[in-house]
């Protein structure tokens, strides 16, 4: 394949919202089709009574993180069986799942659709060593290309961390308790079977999450994975002095942008730049006196902290990013599991993405049109994805980036990035330490902070602030062998990756 | 004057890039302790071209090393031009801040440098601080900065968060200046991580008459420039004094207190400052 030639099957990116001129589409909904025991003790069973072959598509969540075995567990099947070709749909992959390397490059894995990607895998792939395509989407896109039977899932694996025989369970408590399931809801209702795994078998379990009826077998391990891998090791809220500066200025943004005001809402996600903005907003409402309504997205628990503190409402949690949010959803009402679907779903109106006030985002660059590169290093190297960085960008009132202006000695703001993630169209704010800059499309903002004293650029202007400390970096050389897509959130292709 | 005085080493390029970020009023670039003897050289040339390539929004101050070596001597040949506001001295003595003032005179007679750099002696020995009553009335001296570690090490007593052992030159270093009328600029608290240590420690610097304070981390500063910017309320109050005073002539009576003189100097004063950060 050659840039620019899209592979059969595949839309290209038009503009945000002109999914909303087709009509949503949803296949049935798959309910178990074992209606005998569910329980089994071996993965080698469950491949046998499933008939799992070649060519098949098996998708997991990722609420583990980089914990997660129960992966790991099926490569070492697929291997053992030296099957072929097989597709898979992991909401996303960490850096413990390397073993697939060996998989991709002995033609075992071929395809990957998945969300977010960091370690090895992502280096793999990037050599051209996968047969067919690595297809990014973003999280509510997976949830609406498995509702609407673009990726058709043969076998859903779900690590469920507390289980009964029945296959209802949830992920509050047990060894492996990682909060909430909220990614695996999709693979649950629309893969053909689904396979709940778990390590925590208990007689019953009430308000499930995962839904026996949905579920075929229940395949009990000794152990889902390492609970302590789940944290993400961007929970902290940095002292860096930098990353101090963007998020003080960020608060003060979006204060002077009326948008801290009693009933707002948002979503900071982790990463100790955009948990300093939470820390510096939770400063602000108890000056103001100013309650939030909800947050939502991946949860921490400096959010479960001003939950606690009667400062946030509710927390609709669609991942538990570190082990104070699992031990609070599972004893907090407000404390709310949601689902994909509800998270960020295109045709779910009253999405949580939706209803957010701000968003707050990071960049790995950014480009003069404001297009947003979350997904590869300058090199063209995977090392993320969008995550829900393109849905809660498109569905917020307003989005902000914060990143400093360099990073080791190269400038966040480009000509043109590298691969889009999330287009341009979709992002508001850019903050650094060096000034903010408004997309010239937000002329409602701009007229808002016309009296500021914050320091306002064009992004043209902070970008030659950037070159002006940098020089300008040497352009780089790229193959133009296609190793993937980047879907936005409606599955259209907003840019390929490249073989490096 | 100024709140808040960050110290940047000056073989550091990427915290000087950024030193602008942070919202010191001043910036010092320390060619001094924190650059050690081997980077002394690279230090200097690229404090030299830093200083020629940029343009500056806060008061630059420059460490030198002492002028009884031949660093502190380089260190003025190569830095000194109409971007430098001031020079800091350290240990600072009646004799050497005289010695600094006549080589920063050639310097700006040979370079033709439109300005007068100004000198911040560093007073951080015993003799020093015995001198301050002098030093702060020698020429281009616009505030005296206390460095309270070395001074507790050439007094042999223990430095410790709580202070008490530098109260009297803290106290001795305050009224010096405030009767010369140049800053009074308190010593680093070196916990970086200790917030609240370090609120306690400019509390009771402003409370014995330190006007600014000297940081040696960005994260510092803003607790420094609330600590040491006049309130939302003493500026609301010395507006209301100022206005009033414009109407009334000699004493009298605002909210059932006298209104005198004194008080409406010093709510000038409060105005001038409010206005010169940005409260205003």
């Amino acid at each position: 394949m050659k840039m620019n030639m899209l592979p059969e099957g595949f839309r290209p990116f038009v503009k945000a919202d002109d999914y909303l001129k087709y009509p949503r589409k949803s296949i049935p909904i798959v309910y178990a089709q074992n209606q005998g025991p569910k329980l089994q003790t071996s993965i080698k069973e469950i491949f046998d009574i499933l008939g799992i072959k070649d060519g098949m598509t098996l998708s997991f969540h990722h609420h583990l993180r980089n914990g997660d075995e129960v992966l790991n567990m099926v490569m070492r099947e697929i291997q053992a069986r030296n099957l072929k070709n097989i597709t898979l749909a992991p909401s996303s992959l960490f850096p413990n799942q390397r073993l697939m390397c060996e998989l991709i490059e002995n033609g075992n894995v071929t395809r990957i659709y998945t969300n977010y990607l960091n370690g090895d895998i992502g280096k793999t792939i990037c050599q051209g060593k996968m047969k067919d395509l690595l297809i990014m989407d973003t999280h509510g896109g997976r949830s609406y290309a498995i509702e609407s039977g673009d990726i058709k899932i043969d076998v859903a694996f779900i690590a469920t961390p507390c289980c009964d025989q029945e296959g209802n369970g949830h992920g509050k408590i047990g060894p492996s308790a990682c909060g909430s399931l909220g990614y695996a809801i999709p693979d649950m209702l629309y893969a053909k079977r689904k396979v709940a795994v778990t390590d925590y078998l208990v007689p019953s379990v009430e308000d499930p999450e995962i839904q026996g009826r949905y579920i075929d077998y229940v395949l009990k391990v000794d152990k889902l994975g390492e609970q302590s891998g789940i944290v993400s090791g961007t929970t902290k809220i940095t002292r860096d002095p930098i990353g101090l500066k963007i998020a003080s200025d960020t608060a003060k943004l979006l204060d002077k942008l009326g948008l801290i005001e009693n009933g707002f809402s948002m979503q900071t996600g982790a990463g100790g730049t955009t948990l300093a903005v939470a820390k510096y907003v939770r400063d602000l409402m108890i000056k103001k006196g100013v309650k939030a309504k909800f947050a939502c997205g991946g949860i921490t628990g400096y959010f479960v902290q001003m939950l606690e503190e009667g400062l946030i409402e509710d927390l609709y949690d669609v991942q538990c990013f570190d082990l104070e949010a699992v031990r609070s959803i599972g004893v907090n009402s407000n404390h709310h599991a949601i689902s994909a679907f509800e998270y960020a779903n295109p045709y779910e109106e009253n999405a949580r993405a939706n209803q957010l006030d701000f968003v707050i985002l990071g960049a790995t660059e950014i480009d003069l049109d404001f297009n947003v590169n979350v997904t590869t290093t300058s090199h063209g190297l995977v090392i993320g994805g969008s995550g829900g960085h393109a849905d809660t960008a498109h569905g917020a009132k307003v989005s902000i980036i914060v990143t400093p202006l360099i990073k080791t000695r190269i400038p966040i703001i480009k000509e043109r990035v590298t691969t889009i993630t999330t287009p341009g169209e979709d992002i508001d704010i850019l903050v650094t330490e060096q000034g903010i800059a408004i997309n010239p499309l937000r002329q409602d903002l701009l007229s808002k902070l016309q009296n500021s004293k914050l320091k306002i650029y064009t992004i043209e202007e902070l970008y030659k602030k950037a070159l002006a400390m940098t020089g300008v970096p040497s352009p780089l050389k790229r193959s133009e062998d296609v190793v993937g897509l980047v879907r936005y959130r409606d599955q259209t292709v907003i840019d390929f990756l490249y073989r490096i | 004057m100024s709140r808040s005085y960050l110290f940047i080493p000056a073989n550091r390029p990427g915290m000087m890039q950024s030193a602008a970020c942070f919202s010191a009023d001043a910036v010092i670039f320390d060619l001094e302790d924190s650059v050690a003897i081997t980077e002394k050289d690279s230090a200097r040339i690229l404090l030299q071209e830093f200083l020629t390539a940029n343009t500056f929004d806060y008061e630059v101050v420059v460490r030198i090393n002492s002028l009884d070596q031949n660093d502190g001597i380089l260190d003025l040949e190569t830095i000194v031009g109409p971007k430098v506001d001031a020079i800091m001295l350290p240990k600072a003595t009646v004799e050497n801040v005289q010695k600094l003032a006549y080589r920063l005179a050639n310097f700006e007679k040979a370079r033709k440098i439109n300005k007068e750099i100004a000198i911040i002696p560093l007073v951080e020995t015993a003799i020093g601080v015995l001198e301050v009553e002098e030093i702060v009335c020698l020429d281009r001296v616009k505030g005296i900065l206390l460095g309270a570690e070395d001074l507790t090490s050439d007094m042999e007593i223990e430095r410790n968060k709580t202070g008490e052992e530098i109260t009297y030159p803290r106290a001795r270093i305050a009224f010096a200046c405030h009767a010369a009328k140049v800053e009074a600029i308190d010593t680093p608290f070196t916990d970086v991580n200790d917030d609240e240590g370090l609120v306690a420690d400019a509390l009771r610097a402003r409370k014995l008459g330190m006007t600014g304070k000297s940081a040696i981390h960005p994260n510092q500063i803003p607790v420094i420039n609330e600590i040491y910017a006049p309130s939302e309320k003493q500026i609301a109050q010395a507006l209301r004094i100022v206005e009033a005073a414009s109407i009334h002539q000699g004493v009298f009576s605002l909210d059932g207190n006298m209104i005198d003189k004194p008080i409406i100097d010093r709510s000038e004063k409060i105005i001038s400052k409010a206005k010169r950060y940005d409260l205003l």
